[in-house]
């Protein structure tokens, strides 16, 4: 019965991907794209994989989604005819070269599979959480994750240098040109308190069960966009000094956290002896913030007037 | 007892997935955008309603009584969202259809799509 059911988000999910593959409308394609996040995150629950994916859904699918709906938006038909039929074949090849050689890796896989999974349970009391991901993001990879944080600072920058000069620390245009409209300002009045606890509760819940700062932060993002385009809260300025400071607290806060470590516990992001926890949290709340703020900037785009 | 249950939750739960195959169909078939929002609706709406309400004796069982609450906040925050995007949407198919044909301000072009 179990098989039947992963054998059909198998096939939706190979369904949905040749459907974004497939050419035709943008706008129909990124709404397959958004569908193939939100089967992928099935997958991951069916693969006992939650933390994968809540952040499949809520960044993979829900923010990158919005990005792209917005990309779809702006240049709305990108014409087929002027990528010619070896791009095509070209691109087909390489597919089914990737598809290929992760089939041999995976399929050679010693039995069984070589896994940390053991030492991560045998070291996870002395970091003081239960969610052995989170353990893994903050504590014996936190590496991987201030760099992931970096990246997302970089992203934004990015996005923030397509900005012409004369709009220059001006304001995003808002996500949605229409008048505030009745049903939207309802939606966002009562959504958004109650999506802004279901946030935080994700951040705060992720010590311990599946959740953490990028799926908290993701929600949160969410929020902050939909007061936003009901027209609740204005489009902030990217000039200003206290959301460039949110955009920087948690990158830094880590890069701090770890450069400290160097002194009080001998190694990089080494946490000192006895306020692992307390560390833990101080920049796990960090980088929330910045997640949740860089997240919703991301969406927004630079400040530039954008076509209706 | 549980027997009952199951019962329940079996003629319950079917009935709530007939409403999503309808509104599915509703969906692909329908002629035009407001009559589509119509069937999808349908399927938010009661068909989830049905599928929590047969699964709360399962969860009551299984897991006590706040996991059906959590169920039943879903259902709600469903209404709430699907009731409200539907609105928006719905605005959006209608201007478009009145500006294409102003003759027929109640119907928009049929098999159609407005303009995104």
């Amino acid at each position: 019965m179990s098989l039947l059911l992963d054998a059909i988000l198998a096939l939706l999910v190979l369904a949905a991907a040749v459907r974004v593959a497939a050419g035709g409308d943008g706008f129909a394609r990124v709404v397959a794209f958004m569908g193939v996040g939100l089967l992928l995150g099935l997958i991951w629950v069916r693969l006992a994989a939650v933390d994968v994916a809540l952040t499949e859904v809520a960044v993979g699918s829900g923010i990158t989604g919005l990005v792209l709906l917005q990309a779809a938006a702006d240049a709305p038909l990108t014409r087929e005819r002027e990528v010619g039929l070896l791009y095509h074949l070209c691109a087909g090849m390489v597919g089914l070269v990737v598809f290929a050689a992760l089939a041999v890796v995976v399929l050679l896989l010693p039995d069984p599979a070589p896994s940390l999974a053991p030492d991560v349970v045998r070291a996870l009391p002395a970091t003081d959480l239960g969610n052995p991901v989170t353990g893994v993001l903050l504590v014996f990879r936190a590496l991987d994750t201030l760099l992931e944080t970096m990246v997302l600072l970089v992203a934004l920058i990015g996005v923030w240098s397509l900005s012409p000069d004369r709009h220059w620390r001006r304001a995003p245009a808002p996500l949605w040109p229409a008048p505030p409209s009745g049903a939207l300002d309802f939606l966002a009045r009562v959504l958004v308190p109650i999506g802004a606890l279901v946030g935080i509760y994700m951040f705060w819940a992720g010590a311990d069960v599946p959740g953490g700062a990028f799926q908290g932060g993701a929600v949160l993002a969410a929020m902050a966009l939909m007061a936003m385009m009901a027209g609740l809260s204005p489009v902030p300025a990217i000039g200003g000094a206290g959301l460039r400071l949110a955009v920087l607290a948690g990158p830094f806060a880590f890069l701090g956290v770890g450069i400290a470590g160097w002194f009080l516990a001998g190694a990089f992001l080494d946490y000192p002896e006895g306020f692992e926890k307390t560390v833990i949290i101080a920049v796990e709340v960090a980088i929330t913030v910045s997640i949740a703020v860089t997240l919703a900037l991301l969406v927004l785009g630079p400040p530039m007037g954008r076509k209706a | 007892m549980t027997l009952v249950l199951d019962i329940f939750t079996v003629v319950l739960v079917a009935a709530g997935l007939l409403f999503f195959i309808v509104g599915t169909v509703g969906l692909l078939r329908l002629p035009d955008p407001l009559a589509r929002l119509h069937a999808l609706t349908k399927a938010d709406n009661i068909g989830l309603g049905l599928l929590v309400l047969g699964l709360v004796p399962q969860a009551v069982v299984a897991g006590g009584g706040l996991e059906a609450v959590k169920m039943v906040a879903i259902w709600l925050l469903v209404q709430l969202s699907s009731g409200a995007v539907s609105q928006l949407m719905g605005d959006v198919a209608y201007h478009a259809a009145m500006t294409a044909d102003p003759a027929a301000p109640d119907r928009s072009a049929h098999g159609e799509e407005p303009a995104p």
